[in-house]
């Protein structure tokens, strides 16, 4: 009875898992089809595009140096967006707390948003010199605009109503925004982390570009560039690939967290595409 | 038994469960109104002159054409907002100050204004833990809220998402009782759902007024539902709002559905629907 009940959970799991990989799977497929086609059908140079055999072929020789470089910017990344959640979540709160502070405060944040980071560059190498603490601070700069602007719209998006049936009891402002505000803000909050998770892994690539290590540390970053200046494009292409397979991990994460947490109350995204 | 339900027969034969008050004593007025009114920022005037007054335990209706301020009467009462001109008062302290120190108020919103992200249960809760009662007793409390509001266990368990028009209704009347309210007022509770339905929270919510011991302020448009529920129905103008007739509702207690197919039932429904046209 438990056997047969567990196997059909099983199988439901792996019809589930089907059904959200099958797709992007397939999809890799196709390209990695027709990549593999062009380069074997046409004469083009290893430096200009390599064969998707010797990509992986150059991944199996360089995988220790390409995993250590995975994880080095992977701790970048995920620190970077673990402060950022962090910091952006506080700076929401105290922009509700009042007008004055919000009104003070809110065009710095957009300075963040829009600030060419190459162009502070160089001011933060000055101050906090070559690193993970200086990647980490372009890391969080990139990432940290969505949760704040999201959290904050969420915070103060709460119907007037809601606030006056808080009222009735007498609640004071810090039930009003932990009871409230918090949880009215939480999807604002996940959609605001998803975006953000992405820009968290842009942040520590470009940071390592740009305020990066030497060869003794080795970013998925600095290998691109060090890649593509030595014309090895298979090595490149492993290191873009690892980035891109580390960003789809840590949104799949942060998207698969977030939309457990409101799954009770709110209707999944899909339902409004279902017919 | 509270003094309510101990009526002298006379007054049950005539239909009226209190004793008329031909003086107007003040004590006896547990809401009142004198002269208010509400203008909001920009000039638009939504009550002007508007006095009432409304005894302990009483049941009251309030209807008017939509626009005419009745929202915004109620959330002056609750103390969410105040009053631009005049007093208004509850056992004479302005409102929010009663509220605070010496009347618990319910209130019923026009949507079930649940919150999404707490069960029935959680949503039942609120108004306890906002006010910080000790938890003891809540569990017991709750089922027997969860039975007087006519849902099940099973119900407390589910988000309002899960639920019907009426059963987040039923959570919303069942969380404004949960503080055993004094005054509770019920901003057109059920408008949005349709008549069965409607009747049937009716008859359910006459039966829960009769049971406990507040004062009721019920807003609504539709005339038939304030006959039903109440003992008097003040009419209101359209915006600047006050209240333009008083009509007493002779009809007693407990109130079944065969009452509505009563002609006295109806003819008393067209004098409301005529005093209330007669102002549109
Ligand atoms: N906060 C507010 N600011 C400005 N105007 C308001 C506000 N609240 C309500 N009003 C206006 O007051 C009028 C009466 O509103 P309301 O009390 O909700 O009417 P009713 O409940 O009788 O339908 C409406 O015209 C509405 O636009
Ligand atoms: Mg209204």
């Amino acid at each position: 009875m438990s056997s047969f009940r567990s196997n059909r959970s099983l199988s439901k799991w792996i019809f589930r898992g089907a059904q959200w990989a099958g797709p992007p799977v397939l999809l890799f497929i196709v390209i990695v089809g027709l990549w593999f086609a062009a380069t074997h059908l046409r004469e083009i140079p290893r430096y200009l595009l390599p064969k998707p055999e010797q990509v992986v072929a150059v991944a199996w020789t360089q995988k220790a140096m390409l995993a250590g470089a995975l994880w080095l910017t992977a701790q970048e990344a995920l620190c970077g967006f673990g402060l950022s959640l962090i910091i952006g979540v506080v700076i929401a709160f105290a922009f509700t707390q009042s007008i004055f502070i919000r009104r003070s405060c809110y065009p710095y944040a957009i300075f963040l948003q829009t600030v060419p980071i190459v162009a502070i560059a160089p001011l933060i190498i000055t101050w906090f010199g070559n690193g993970f603490q200086s990647i980490l601070l372009v890391s969080i700069i990139l990432s940290l605009f969505p949760i704040i602007t999201n959290t904050t719209t969420g915070l103060i998006s709460v119907d007037s109503n809601l606030v006056n049936l808080f009222r009735l009891y007498n609640a004071g402002r810090w039930q009003i925004l932990l009871k409230l505000r918090f949880p009215h803000a939480l999807p604002y909050l996940i959609t605001g982390a998803k975006i953000s998770s992405g820009l968290s892994v842009i942040g520590a690539i470009v940071g390592e570009f740009l305020v990066g290590y030497s060869q003794t540390e080795i970013g998925l970053g600095y290998l691109i560039l060090q890649s593509s200046a030595q014309l090895k494009t298979a090595q490149l292409f492993a290191a873009v690939i690892a980035s891109a397979v580390l960003g789809i991990a840590i949104f799949g994460t942060v998207n698969t967290l977030g939309n457990h947490l409101i799954a009770n109350w709110t209707d999944t995204p899909d339902d409004s595409l279902k017919r | 038994m509270s003094d309510r339900q101990i009526i002298d027969s006379s007054a049950s034969r005539k239909g009226i469960r209190h004793p008329v008050v031909s003086t107007a004593d003040s004590h006896s007025h547990l809401i009142q109104a004198a002269d208010v009114g509400k203008t909001f920022p920009g000039g638009h005037s939504v009550l002007a002159g508007l006095s009432l007054s409304i005894r302990e335990g009483e049941f009251v209706s309030l209807v008017g054409p939509s626009g005419c301020g009745k929202s915004t009467l109620l959330k002056l009462l609750a103390g969410f907002d105040d009053a631009t001109s005049g007093t208004l008062t509850i056992a004479e302290q302005p409102p929010d100050i009663a509220r605070k120190t010496s009347h618990r108020v319910g209130f019923v919103f026009q949507d079930a204004n649940l919150l999404p992200w707490r069960t029935v249960r959680g949503n039942l809760q609120l108004p306890m833990e906002l006010q910080q009662v000790s938890s003891e007793n809540r569990p017991a409390h709750i089922d027997e809220m969860l039975e007087l509001i006519g849902l099940t266990a099973a119900d407390a368990n589910k988000y309002p998402r899960m639920l019907s028009g009426g059963m987040r209704m039923r959570v919303s009347l069942g969380r404004a009782l949960m503080t055993q309210p004094q005054i509770l007022l019920l901003d057109e509770p059920f408008g949005a759902l349709d008549d069965i339905l409607r009747q049937q929270l009716n008859e359910e919510l006459s039966r829960i007024w009769q049971e406990q011991n507040w004062t009721g302020l019920f807003v609504t448009h539709n005339v038939s539902e304030a006959v039903f529920l109440s003992q008097r129905i003040l009419v209101m103008s359209t915006a600047p709002g006050k209240i333009v007739a008083e009509i007493p509702v002779p009809f007693p207690f407990p109130r079944t559905p065969e009452l509505r197919a009563d002609s006295d039932f109806a003819r008393l429904t067209g004098e409301v629907t005529t005093r209330l046209r007669g102002r549109l």
